[in-house]
């Protein structure tokens, strides 16, 4: 299983999320854009980081890269693809996934651990938990503020789409425990088939022991096992 | 062909929350300024050849259709002048 971490120019977690695939026992590395997807990628990660500057809206220079087509390709022959923080907001800016990431409520760069819920353990992403667990993984964003039409985000729901949630330590979905202003408490969502997800905060620094903090994120990535 | 120049407006849709815009907001006040409410927008200048000016707002339609508005959060609009 070789995954490709696409990176951006502006991509900074591209490193990360290979070192983390890594640990896990996925074989991962990193692919420049512009050289496009290898022939045999067996699964692709969209790090985070700030590509292109975050010019126009965070993520929207990179959802036209050209890659993207193939990584859409890539997805609809059901190859998994997970967009992390930068590369959520791609996934969304591309139409892999619906809805949007905008700023933050607080128009405050947020950098803290959060918890998050499982709202959907029956996706790859989230196969090594059941639903109903709290997990904590840290976010790192300005716009990572989830907004939808009300009549898609019931669909979503009624869907099962919603993969994470921001909750307190408990696993309550609440206000206090929203740090963005995500509608719905929303923290990651999939795309038209379950193996596309899309997630604000970042289980690549949630995995490496070294780290010293919580290692929850494993589970994320182990779905590229 | 005749060269327009096409303003593209992209506003966030009534509703949607704008962080950025009530903190402008609450700047002016702390200035002494008084506004019940303040509403931002991106605006996008494009000059482009085109046969007419609908062929030219209808280009400038799909530029903010695929890349300058995002549909899921914005409303934008077009007005075209001969440049």
């Amino acid at each position: 299983m070789t995954v490709a971490v696409v990176q951006f120019g502006g991509s900074n977690c591209d490193r990360d999320a290979v070192r983390a695939l890594g640990h896990v026992g996925v074989d991962a590395e990193r692919v420049w854009h512009e050289d496009g997807l290898p022939a045999d990628v067996d699964g692709v990660v969209l790090p985070g980081g700030f590509s292109y500057g975050d010019y126009l809206r965070a993520g929207a220079m990179a959802a036209h890269s050209p890659i993207m087509n193939e990584v859409r390709d890539a997805a609809e022959d059901g190859t998994p693809v997970l967009g992390v923080c930068n590369g959520a907001q791609i996934g969304c800016e591309s139409k892999l996934t619906p809805g949007a990431f905008t700023t933050n409520a607080s128009a405050r760069f947020q950098c803290e651990s959060v918890h998050l819920r499982v709202e959907n353990a029956d996706t790859p992403w989230t196969a090594a938990y059941d639903a109903g667990d709290v997990i904590e993984i840290p976010i790192a964003h300005g716009e990572g503020r989830f907004e939808i039409g009300e009549e898609r985000y019931e669909e979503l729901v009624a869907d099962d789409r919603i993969v994470f949630r921001y909750c307190d330590a408990a696993g309550n979905i609440t206000e206090k425990a929203n740090p963005n202003g995500s509608r719905g408490n929303v923290a990651g969502i999939l795309g038209e088939c379950e193996t596309v997800a899309v997630m604000m905060p970042h289980p690549e620094r949630a995995t490496l022991p070294d780290l010293g903090r919580s290692v929850d994120g494993q589970g994320v990535l182990s779905a590229f096992v | 062909m005749t060269t327009y120049t096409a303003t593209v407006t992209v506003r966030l849709k009534r509703g949607v929350l704008d962080p950025e815009a009530e903190t402008t907001k609450r700047a002016l006040e702390r200035l002494g300024f008084e506004l019940s409410a303040l509403r931002s927008a991106d605006q996008f200048e494009i000059d482009l050849d085109a046969d007419s000016a609908s062929a030219a707002a209808d280009r400038a339609d799909e530029m903010a259709e695929r890349l300058l508005a995002n549909p899921t959060i914005h409303d934008y609009d077009v007005e075209v002048d001969e440049a």
